[in-house]
């Protein structure tokens, strides 16, 4: 029988087993492929913290990014605090709106954290996680990149840095409306 | 009847059934939405912040509102499949503990099951190799010759003694 000159490619079998492995420990579980970017976003009504309403409706024709954070994440959402305040101010004139939605969260320790960062943008609480879901939000802080048409054209999980802010609000600003 | 008259019990016919339709409209707006739906289609869903829980396991926040969407979606006329799609629209296949039974997923659930079949199949070819090969052995050993049959049934005697 030919199993003695098979016998030695037997351990050969947790090659395929390996490759497995190989793939499974480097993608992270954590990451989820957003099905929304590209497709129109979902429209949303809130009232903000200081008592204005703020639909996504009403801000046709400019680039919105919107932020849902919660004071209770830490350090994601306070790392990332000062650079969205930044970027607004510097974007805010180029027609570029930055929206906040507090999730999961207490209105008094959201509150505590607006005014912490001396939050200029207007912030609005999400009290039944609709809008989450509608966004698709798994975690805090999640960010969405939305164009001058109201599409979804990035979503960034953690915490954004000055240089994912200006790389993407760069590029939907200077794109034609 | 006179015409005036009839007019008036038509009216108020009218009415009572614009009513009745108003009510019952009503309740089945307000009907409570079945609590067992509610859960078999969170039982279904990915709780999107713990791991490997579903919606109607998980005792967190987000858990508690996404059922309330369900139930919310329920109650505004959906049908268990249509809120299932609306998950699926904003999450991604991602958001089922179970993969759908279809295209390249459907290799999920047929891999073990013919992985079983497959192991089952080469135990038993195996199983039937080894036990033919022990028996051909066993058939052939009382082959003995006329000297070891003369010497067997010596010492057989020299024992009986």
């Amino acid at each position: 029988m030919s199993a003695g000159r098979v016998r030695w490619a037997i351990p050969l079998a947790v090659v395929p087993l390996l490759f497995l492995l190989a793939y499974g420990f480097r993608t992270d579980p954590r990451e989820i492929p957003s099905p929304l970017v590209g497709k129109p976003a979902a429209p949303f009504t809130l009232t903000t913290f200081d008592g204005e309403p703020i639909s996504l409706e009403s801000l046709r024709g400019k680039v919105v990014v919107l932020n849902f954070w919660a004071s209770w994440c830490y350090p994601a959402c306070y790392e990332e605090a000062p650079v969205l305040e930044r970027g607004w101010r510097e974007y805010r004139d180029r027609s570029v709106m930055l929206v906040g939605i507090n999730i999961q969260d207490k209105e008094e320790p959201a509150r505590k954290f607006l005014q912490q960062f001396g939050h200029t943008f207007p912030n609005a609480p999400d009290p039944q996680g609709r809008v989450s879901v509608d966004y698709g939000v798994y975690g805090v802080p999640e960010t969405f990149f939305i164009d001058r048409a109201g599409r979804v054209r990035a979503k960034h999980v953690g915490a954004v840095t000055e240089q994912i802010f200006r790389a993407q609000v760069e590029r939907l600003a200077t794109e034609p409306g | 009847m006179t015409p005036p008259r009839a007019r008036l019990l038509l009216a108020s016919l009218l009415a009572v059934a614009s009513l009745l339709t108003l009510v019952a409209g009503g309740a089945g707006a307000a009907a409570p939405v079945n609590e067992d739906a509610v859960r078999e289609i969170a039982a279904q869903l990915r709780c999107v912040v713990c791991q490997n829980l579903s919606v109607a396991d998980s005792p967190s926040e987000t858990a508690n509102q996404m059922r309330g969407i369900i139930r919310e979606r329920l109650a505004a006329g959906d049908t268990p499949e249509q809120v299932m799609a609306y998950f699926v629209e904003k999450y991604g296949l991602w958001i089922l503990l179970s993969p759908p039974k279809q295209g390249f997923n459907l290799l999920v659930w047929v891999v073990p099951f013919a992985g079983l079949g497959l192991g089952l199949a080469v135990v038993a070819v195996l199983l039937r190799r080894w036990s033919r090969r022990t028996a051909v052995p066993a058939a052939e050993a009382p082959a003995v010759d006329e000297a070891m049959r003369q010497r067997i049934r010596r010492e057989m005697a020299e024992l009986d003694r």
